[in-house]
């Protein structure tokens, strides 16, 4: 540490010649265009309206704005419940168990990471749409309906988010081993009762990070719900579909408010997750 | 990324592979095949299906589909500003990691935050955030909107964490007794990064690169707006297959999604045998 700190001591131009280039350029990218739209937020609709936080409320309180809002959250919610129970229990089958065809499980599972918004969305399309899709048919012969409903959008949400439980536990598992699990068994505990009382207290940070995470991603989907949502006002518009039409449609404040709160909900994750990461070294 | 899933370091694994892994219980058994159930309902059947639609009107269709002029043209500029950026990453990306790992001035834990960002903010609000900057109403004058760059600019905003995240983590870890070994023996500053540091960096900006690579490939979200979706112009990939799909094309669609998938994939592969030879070398 003292050698690290004596070359880093050492500072000539360039050090800061590199220092300017790196805030520089992280302001113009990130931060003042960061600014520029908390500044649009708040600001007064025409000259002498009124601004500030009054006006940002009021916006965010219209009707179709709210339904936009509780769409995006029953999506979420669904999605990172789902995804939960998924990630955690493909984690430890995946990590403790042996059974043919594991590796490739473990490959495929980190696959919907990859793949593009709207190669998802048309993959769910293909599969499951009423007019188009290889199941559509006999879904819509059981009077279900996917593509176009809200079903759908938490499919669309969950195929992106799928992995980022899994990559927080599957490591944890790997790390804590099987020795107290086995020690447990020994002395006659049964399978839900080694879960709940050795493995689950070891995984729960990793769990929680997985979920906050998927959180985040689930809020902030756009791609693959665009294009499995009917994406009209009161009919599946989800918040990041109702700032796109906002945007699109010349009513920028309600665009800016609504993606504000998305901006705010990004930041509070990166925070929480921080937070966890410290709490977890501890 | 993939390789913490896949490959997990370490002789844990191998050693217990055959006296650690529980073989399958009824429990477990009838949880692995739920899990293997919405697996490919949720992932595995919907993107077979974008494969199926795409093979549907055989090898002469899906050929004639990409090399179509409009088609090719979104391709190729997909890749080209895929490409760029990339290269701007694998700079700039570098520079920002060195600077916050070498450097130490007020304000760099802020910088630190500011990296993880573009990765938490949804795909639209990065567009509409750029928008605010670099839009019609941009109060520095710059607008964006339907050109090339606009295009570059926010590839190069959602990949902005990949590189530095990925090269970080080594430049913490690199050993200074190599450097002061280096400076002693009369090597100067710029030598010694170049012959001592920038080889252990290698690997990882490799790495970063491909993972930026293959978002920029697939990138949609913060592009919608931004993009004017300008045939032979400014019309990337995922905007042609949203396209395709509003016009009912969907083997054209499919057709651009197994090409976007197959690079995607390809890209990751190939890079991450370039890392390996490169680490195995030293």
């Amino acid at each position: 540490m003292a050698d690290t700190r004596q070359i880093r001591s050492r500072k000539g131009p360039v050090t800061y010649l590199l220092r300017t280039f790196v805030i520089a350029y992280l302001a113009v990218l990130v931060v003042w265009p960061l600014y520029e739209v908390t500044a649009r937020t708040f600001a007064p609709l025409e000259r002498g309206a009124a601004s500030g936080i009054g006006p940002f409320l009021e916006r965010l309180q219209d009707p179709s704005v709210t339904y936009a809002f509780g769409l995006t959250a029953t999506c979420a919610f669904w999605a990172v419940v789902i995804n939960t129970v998924f990630g955690v229990g493909i984690s430890l089958l995946l990590v403790r168990y042996q059974f043919p065809g594991r590796r490739i499980l473990s490959v495929l599972v980190d696959l919907p990471m990859s793949v593009s918004p709207v190669v998802v969305g048309l993959a769910l399309v293909l599969a499951y749409s009423s007019g188009k899709g290889w199941f559509g048919g006999a879904l819509e012969a059981a009077g279900v309906f996917i593509i176009g409903s809200t079903p759908g959008m938490i499919m669309a949400t969950a195929f992106v988010s799928l992995p980022l439980v899994i990559r927080e536990v599957v490591p944890v598992l790997e790390e804590i081993g099987t020795d107290a699990e086995l020690a447990a068994s020994s002395l006659g505990a049964d399978g839900w009762q080694i879960f709940r009382r050795i493995t689950l207290p070891s995984i729960k940070w990793a769990v929680v990070y997985g979920v906050v995470l998927s959180l985040a991603r689930s809020l902030g989907e756009f791609g693959a719900v665009k294009i499995v949502s009917p994406g009209a006002a009161f009919r599946g518009e989800t918040a990041t579909l109702l700032i796109q039409n906002r945007y699109s449609n010349y009513e920028e404040p309600t665009a800016y408010a609504a993606a504000f709160v998305l901006v705010l909900a990004s930041v509070l994750a990166l925070v929480v997750v921080s937070l966890i990461r410290k709490e977890d070294r501890s | 990324m993939t390789d913490t899933l896949v490959a997990p370091p370490g002789p844990a694994r191998s050693t217990r592979r055959s006296s650690g892994l529980f073989r399958l219980t009824p429990t477990s058994g009838v949880g692995l095949g739920a899990a293997l159930v919405w697996f490919s309902v949720l992932v595995l059947l919907p993107l077979a299906a974008v494969v199926g639609a795409a093979a549907a009107g055989g090898w002469g269709s899906f050929w004639n589909t990409l090399t179509d002029a409009q088609t090719f043209a979104a391709l190729r500029l997909t890749v080209v500003e895929a490409a760029l950026v990339t290269v701007a990453n694998a700079v700039i990306g570098t520079i920002v990691a060195w600077v916050l790992v070498r450097d130490q001035f007020f304000g760099k834990r802020i910088l630190d935050v500011v990296i993880d960002i573009p990765f938490a903010l949804p795909t639209i609000v990065a567009g509409l955030v750029l928008l605010t900057l670099y839009g019609p109403e941009s109060p520095v004058g710059i607008n964006i909107v339907n050109t090339r760059q606009g295009i570059f600019l926010a590839l190069l905003f959602v990949t902005l964490p990949f590189v530095v995240r990925t090269v970080q983590p080594v430049l913490l870890e690199l050993d200074a007794d190599v450097e002061e070994a280096a400076a002693s023996l009369g090597a100067s500053r710029a030598t010694t990064f170049r012959r001592i540091i920038l080889p252990s960096l290698v690997p990882a900006i490799a790495a970063g690169s491909s993972l930026g690579f293959a978002r920029a490939i697939s990138e949609f979200g913060s592009l919608v707006l931004i993009s004017g979706n300008t045939p032979y112009e400014t019309e990337v990939a995922s905007l042609k297959i949203l396209k395709f799909i509003e016009g009912d094309n969907q083997a054209g669609a499919a057709a651009v999604a197994v090409l976007l998938l197959l690079v995607a994939i390809v890209t990751i592969v190939a890079l991450d045998l370039i890392a390996r030879r490169v680490a195995r070398r030293g």
